[in-house]
Order: C-alpha cells, then sequence, then structure tokens
C-alpha cells in the first residue's frame, strides 16, 4: 500500500516549518505519524508536501514549574510518560497513555500530533481537556495561546489556523489531593476509545468544589459531561453522589452510534465509566 | 539531497541497519519497510496487514519498536535500525530466537520476525515481564496460529535466559 506521491520537507525549526506552511493548501504536518500515514496508505489523505517536525529539536522536552508542566509537542507518549515527575503529577497521564493504541503507537505518537489530529476516539484530547491546558501556537502572524475549550472545533478539526503548528502543550498541575482518573471501553480491534471518561474532581472542606468531566469517543469532539459536573458540586463524594454523577452523564450530549457501538450502548458505557472512574480515583 | 528523476523526486536516505551503513535514493512516499525489503533486500521483515495494525513489520528504530509500514523512509535519514536478521551471530542464534524455538513460539512463522523485534523492545525496557505485562506490551503484534499463549512462555523463557546471560 502506497501513499500518492508528495514532496517532503524536513523541517529544521519552527519557523522553517511555518513558512513551509504559509501559502500551501496542500502541505500538511507529519508529527509521530501513526495517524496521518496510515490515513496516508489508505489515500484518505493526500497531501502535496509533508513538513516533517521529526527533528525540529525545540519542539521535544517536559518540564514542570511553577504549577504547570510544558510539554513540546514533538514529545512522545512515552517520553512524556517516564519524564521527571510527570507520574506523580499527573497519575491521570498515566492511565491514559497506558491505554492509548499499541507499544508503536506510544514509542511514536506525539501529544501535540494527537491534540492536533483531534481524532474523536483520542485518549490524550479529554486528559488534556479535562486538566484546563492550553496550547502554544506559532503561524505567520506570530504567537498565540488557544485554550482547549476552543481549540478542538468538530470531528478532526480544531482551530488552528492552515499555518499555524502547536509548539508547546501546558497543563496546570492539579491541586493537591484532586482526584483524576481516566477510563475507557477500547475497541477491540483498533484500541480507540469507543467511549473514554476522563474526571478530575476538587474537594474542599469534605464536599466537592470543583468537577471536570470529559468524554471522548461518543461524541465529535471531546466534551464536558456538563449535568454530572453540577451535579457533584456542594456534595459529598459518596456512593449516591456518584451514581448520582453517573446517571447524569450522558444528558445533554450528542452521543454517537456505529456499527460497532450504539448510541444506546455509549450512552451506557458513558454512565458506566464515569463510575468507575470516579471511584477508581477514589481508590487509587 | 533531493533531485529529479523523471517527474519523481527522489531523496537520499543513509541509515545503518544491523551495524552496516546503506544509502538509496528514494520517493519520499517509500515506507520504510519496503525500503528494507526491496532497496535492501532484507525480506525477514514481513508485510502483513499493511495498515498499521498486525506488527509483521517492527523492527527497532534508534532502540525504538516501530511498526515499518507506518515510517517514511526518509523520517529515518540517519537513524541506526535493527532487523531480525541482525540479531544471530553466525549460526549461533539470539536467546529470544532460541526461546521462540524452544518453547514452540510460532507456528506458521509469519508474525514471528515482528514479535521478536517488539519482544527485544520489551525486554530491553523490562528484564522480567509479568504476564499481564508481556500481553500488553506485545498487543501491536498479532498472530493468528499460537492463540498466543507459546509466546508468552517464549518471552517468559528468553526473559530468563537473557538475565542469566546479563549475569554471568
Amino acid at each position: 500500500m502506497f501513499p500518492t506521491s508528495f514532496a517532503y520537507h524536513q523541517a529544521t525549526s519552527v519557523a522553517d516549518a511555518v513558512a513551509a506552511l504559509a501559502g500551501n493548501p496542500e502541505a500538511k504536518v507529519l508529527a509521530g505519524g501513526h495517524s496521518l500515514i496510515p490515513a496516508m496508505k489508505l489515500r484518505l489523505a493526500t497531501p502535496g508536501l509533508l513538513i516533517d517536525l521529526g527533528r525540529v529539536s525545540e519542539l521535544k522536552g517536559v518540564s514542570i514549574e511553577n504549577g504547570v508542566a510544558t510539554i513540546g509537542a514533538m514529545t512522545t507518549y512515552d517520553e512524556l510518560r517516564f519524564a521527571d515527575g510527570v507520574a506523580a503529577a499527573f497519575p491521570i497521564v498515566s492511565d491514559a497513555i497506558n491505554v492509548i493504541g499499541d507499544q508503536q503507537v506510544r514509542a511514536h505518537g506525539t501529544i501535540g500530533g494527537a491534540l492536533a489530529h483531534n481524532d474523536p476516539a483520542a485518549d490524550m484530547t479529554a486528559v488534556f481537556l479535562v486538566l484546563g491546558g492550553s496550547v502554544q501556537v506559532t503561524g505567520s502572524s506570530g504567537e498565540r495561546t488557544v485554550s482547549g475549550e476552543d481549540l478542538f472545533v468538530d470531528l478532526w478539526t480544531t482551530s488552528l489556523e492552515p499555518d499555524e503548528v502547536i509548539t508547546r502543550i501546558l497543563i496546570p498541575v492539579p491541586a493537591e489531593g484532586t482526584l483524576t482518573a481516566y477510563k475507557k471501553h477500547a475497541h477491540p480491534a483498533s484500541g480507540y476509545a469507543v467511549v473514554g471518561v476522563a474526571i478530575a474532581i476538587e474537594r474542599a472542606n469534605g464536599v466537592v468544589s470543583g468537577a471536570s468531566i470529559v468524554v471522548t469517543g461518543a461524541t465529535s469532539k471531546p466534551t464536558h459531561a456538563a449535568a454530572a459536573e453540577a451535579a457533584l458540586i456542594g456534595k459529598k463524594l459518596d456512593d449516591e453522589a456518584i451514581g448520582g454523577a453517573a446517571s447524569a452523564a450522558a444528558v445533554g450530549l450528542e452521543v454517537n452510534g456505529d456499527t460497532y457501538a450504539s448510541e444506546a450502548y455509549r450512552i451506557q458505557l458513558i454512565k458506566v465509566l464515569t463510575k468507575r472512574a470516579i471511584e477508581f480515583a477514589i481508590n487509587r | 539531497m533531493a533531485d529529479t528523476v523523471g517527474e519523481v523526486v527522489q531523496t537520499k536516505v543513509t541509515v545503518t541497519v544491523n551495524g552496516k551503513q546503506q544509502s538509496a535514493r528514494v520517493e519520499p512516499r517509500m515506507l520504510l519497510v519496503h525500503f528494507l525489503r526491496d532497496e535492501l533486500g532484507l525480506t525477514g521483515t514481513h508485510v502483513g496487514c499493511d495498515t498499521s495494525q498486525c506488527g509483521a513489520c517492527v523492527v527497532t528504530v534508534d532502540g525504538l519498536t516501530t511498526k515499518s509500514c507506518t515510517k517514511l523512509a526518509v523520517q529515518v535519514d540517519g537513524s541506526s535500525i535493527e532487523t531480525i536478521e541482525g540479531l544471530a551471530d553466525g549460526s549461533e542464534f539470539h536467546p529470544i530466537q532460541d526461546a521462540f524455538w524452544e518453547k514452540h513460539g510460532l507456528q506458521c512463522g509469519y508474525c514471528t520476525p515482528g514479535m521478536i523485534m517488539s519482544t527485544k523492545a520489551l525486554l530491553e525496557r523490562n528484564a522480567d515481564p509479568t504476564e499481564e505485562e508481556i500481553r500488553h506490551e506485545l498487543e501491536g503484534n498479532m498472530c493468528r496460529c499460537t492463540g498466543y499463549q507459546n509466546i508468552v512462555r517464549s518471552v517468559q523463557h528468553a526473559a530468563e535466559k537473557m538475565r542469566e546471560q546479563g549475569a554471568d
């Protein structure tokens, strides 16, 4: 299986990549390539120019300073989960990366690539959104920061301009005692999320003071389960509150169905995985 | 580095494969697996599904387990690659190869090169994996013959052999 012919440019810097992208609607950016190259082999994607970020060293690396993790966009899943301090500060990141694709995807897939691709069945997008992450992007008109809430638009669609590249991902470290977890029902063949649920719940004085719950796999883009979040606020996190959040988790969501999992089945999975994620985080 | 042959732009790719530096001029769309098989004649790396699912084409690139059908040859320019052909030392099998032989970790053998290369990357990270860890790490390698039981036993046996060797 061969992709169609394309020109190849190995970018030497972010500026070089942006210059190559600008004014070239046929161009695509190549990160880890574990979504794009399979799509190109099936000729679902036929870019005229491939701009490879693989050697752009300024896009690598992870640091945690002043309560924020800064992740270079070309950092791979494995590089992130094994980076100093990540497993301790972000157990939810380890949860999610451990169940992404297979070991070859974890070795080559990148965080920036996952967010820019915005696959509706991706795992990292939900974790990024639930933790209140944002991305720094660079384009012809300069740099800007885009919040997770504004980044994801629709199926495989983000608010990035055609000449913009994600350079860094910023994720605030959850406050001490925040309950976080990611639970997923994986498609048995592809490993993608049929449904995934990410949670981040803060408590103060024995009751829930902040709740972030994000669903992936079931919806066109990672989406907050707003009704479940609202149901938890001010509650003691007991079985009744967890059950209430689970029951509300799919309320107001536009849930998709397909040949593997119907809309009704996905709604059931959203409820079950919300409950499991909260219980897992409590008992972690 | 690029030049044009007829309508087709070709790029020079230089890689070190099993310790030997090799170069070829290829189209950017050439996948690493075809570069290894068709340009370098290393046909031990197999093409199974062609859709990045099966893992028959797994090699290591700079030590990372890699589905060579999901990398372009131009992406790995300058890298060090190891394929199944690089494992044996003359007529002496690598301990992983011996272990797959001794524990019947294969039937038709088509998936075996990829299975062994994934195992090598796994054991370099984790010298004593549990059965659960082995199954999880080899999820990207499919076998349609064995039912995986003897593959898991082979990996455990290989791990033992390599630990003993390391202890010598």
